[in-house]
């Protein structure tokens, strides 16, 4: 029996905890991938930390979604099982971890965001969602303090620091405004206070990234262009090899139990 | 994760010690007291200590290679985040470790270099590559197995600062042994496929997992010292027999079939085991194990690229302290 693909019933519920549950599983793998290979020994702790946090939040996100789907999926078949196109995450945590400063500029970007997020999503219509997000805030508080205090760092330290600080963030700025973007499937949900309105939350985004960006010293694109497509499995090539990488045992050995 | 009997002590260093303070120093070991860091010490009981404190250090750091090799691919989104989890206790594991040493007067960068410059020695298991899911359930089984072994007596070694962290340390890792062997009986239930892959993980790490506890009694030169020290409470070749006895009933449930068809067990119920190739244990230990070079590269890589980035942290907490200091004059 070959490995074949899941067919997942995107109801606008299910497609929304699958999409978040994406950003979570991506952007934890990314993550994982520098374990053992840190700059230092206490940030190979951080990073596996923050990336534990967000596999845990995939699990939950996962779970939830195959329940309200009511079919035969489960948070491994999601994660194992789905080829690229319908992965649903956004494109910023499928970016490859490049150097230090990238990685770190990519995590601050998302929890900057997801910091909001899950604040507002406590008050979601939806108890288990709104469960999650309470979870979810005080880890992403946490990733977000991280960060902020890297970007400084890096902004602020030597010359070849903020260089690349500098050019992580001129690389990454265009798959920031995805995390605002609202489509049909999900207007229903905000409507009925399930989803929260992620555009309402930008501004508050925009003035925490400025403020930690100027005490960095770094600087913003004026740019205003932003690719969008992973919500709806247009990914950019990188989530392909990594899906390779992360699918291959259950691909290789169809049917089988770990 | 683990450290394995390389540790010597050096003798000749104890001839310029001052006598008296000797005697006491051995009174007090004797006595089960523990030595802390402002206690008067011999210079060679420091420096083996530090030797193996960083040694066991630097295996737990280079440790978490082999298995991190499988964190991406980890065949379950449980695996994942218990393998990650698992690598990350050993950095934690290493942390700790490091400072333990620090008490003992060198100071962790010291300690780090000479481990990237190859002069420091790490467990040589790490060497050994991991090829396939089943490997990771292997080490958890196995290598934590005999860590957990070569480790619980140094629970209570005389110096207090290892013998704490050996405590919390074990907690960590006999956690990941059963974690090791719940992998090992999910494969062995799994498919043909599955139990052939855990055989052959089997055949592959059971006599270096067997060199871990380091050579013979009798070509092993330097146990007194330690012994007389409470560092070492057991001999490698008592642990070793502990091991192999406390594995054979595991192997069996598992329907395993260990690597060794010379095995058998005598009256007094342990397990004899075939003699080990020491031969291949000099070699790995020379260098020319299947990954020391890579192991030694991922090492370097890791340290030379984040260079900039500690360099950068360094920089900016001096921009603050002056800052603060300028502010302050104000």
């Amino acid at each position: 029996m070959a490995a074949a693909n899941i067919v997942v019933s995107e109801t606008p519920l299910v497609l929304y905890a699958l999409r978040r549950g994406d950003d979570a599983l991506i952007l934890g793998h990314r993550l994982s991938e520098w374990c053992g290979h840190a700059p230092a020994m206490e940030e190979d702790m951080a990073l596996a930390n923050m990336g534990l946090d967000l596999l845990g939040q995939a699990r939950e996100l996962y779970a939830y979604a195959a329940k309200v789907e009511g079919k035969d999926n489960d948070e491994d078949k999601f994660a194992y099982l789905r080829h690229v196109r319908q992965y649903r995450n956004l494109l910023l945590v499928e970016q490859p971890n490049g150097d230090f400063a990238r990685t770190m500029v990519r995590q601050f970007f998302y929890a900057a965001f997801a910091d909001l997020y899950w604040r507002a999503m406590m008050a979601s219509a939806d108890p288990t969602l709104a469960a999650i997000a309470a979870k979810s805030e005080k880890e992403s508080a946490y990733h977000l303090r991280h960060t902020s205090e890297w970007i400084v760092r890096l902004g602020d330290g030597t010359e070849e620091s903020h260089r690349r600080a500098q050019t992580a963030i001129d690389d990454l700025w265009a798959f920031t405004g995805e995390m605002f973007a609202v489509d049909g499937s999900e207007r229903g949900l905000i409507d009925a206070g399930i989803a929260t309105d992620p555009a309402v939350l930008q501004p508050r985004w925009l003035k925490t990234v400025t403020g930690v960006v100027n005490e960095a010293t770094l600087s913003l694109p004026t740019s205003s262009w932003m690719q969008q497509g992973g919500r709806s499995g247009r990914h950019s090539e990188h989530l392909g090899h990594l899906l390779s990488e992360l699918q291959s045992l259950q691909r290789t050995f169809p049917g089988a139990t770990w | 994760m683990y450290t394995q009997a390389l540790n010597t002590s050096d003798g000749d260093d104890r001839a310029v010690e001052d006598a008296a303070r000797a005697a006491e120093f051995q009174a007090r070991i004797d006595q089960d007291e523990r030595i802390e860091p402002n206690d008067w010490m011999p210079a060679a009981y420091r420096k083996t200590l530090t030797r193996q404190i960083s040694q066991h250090a630097h295996s737990e750091i280079v440790g978490m290679l082999p298995e991190g090799n499988w964190i991406t691919r980890a065949p379950s989104l449980r695996r994942k985040a218990a393998l990650l989890a698992k690598v990350q206790d050993e950095c934690g594991h290493g942390l700790y470790l490091y400072a333990a040493a620090e008490t003992l007067g060198t100071s962790r960068e010291e300690l780090v270099d000479a481990m990237l410059a190859g002069k420091a020695k790490y467990s040589s298991i790490f060497n050994y590559p991991t090829l396939t899911w089943a490997d990771i359930g292997t080490i958890g089984w196995l290598v934590d197995g005999a860590a957990i072994m070569n480790q619980i007596p140094l629970c209570r070694c005389s110096y207090g600062p290892y013998a704490r962290a050996m405590i919390r340390v074990c907690k960590e890792e006999s956690f990941h042994q059963r974690q090791g062997f719940e992998i090992m009986v999910t494969l062995c239930r799994g498919t043909a496929e599955q139990k052939a892959m855990a055989q052959n993980a089997l055949d592959r790490w059971w006599w270096p997992v067997l060199m871990m506890f380091g050579p013979p009694d009798q070509a092993s030169q330097h146990g007194d010292t330690s012994t007389r020290w409470k560092i070492k409470r057991f001999s490698n070749d008592e642990l070793r027999q502990k091991f192999v006895d406390a594995t054979v009933p595991q192997a069996q449930f598992l329907g395993l079939t260990i690597p060794d068809p010379g095995m058998k067990q005598n009256e007094n119920g342990n397990w004899e085991y075939s003699p080990i190739d020491w031969e291949e244990f000099k070699q790995v230990l020379a260098g020319n194990g299947p990954c020391n070079r890579d192991r030694l590269a991922a090492r370097r890589k890791a340290h030379e690229e984040g260079a900039w980035v500690r360099e950068a942290a360094m920089a900016y907490a001096e921009k603050r302290k002056s800052r603060q200091l300028a502010q302050a004059a104000e």
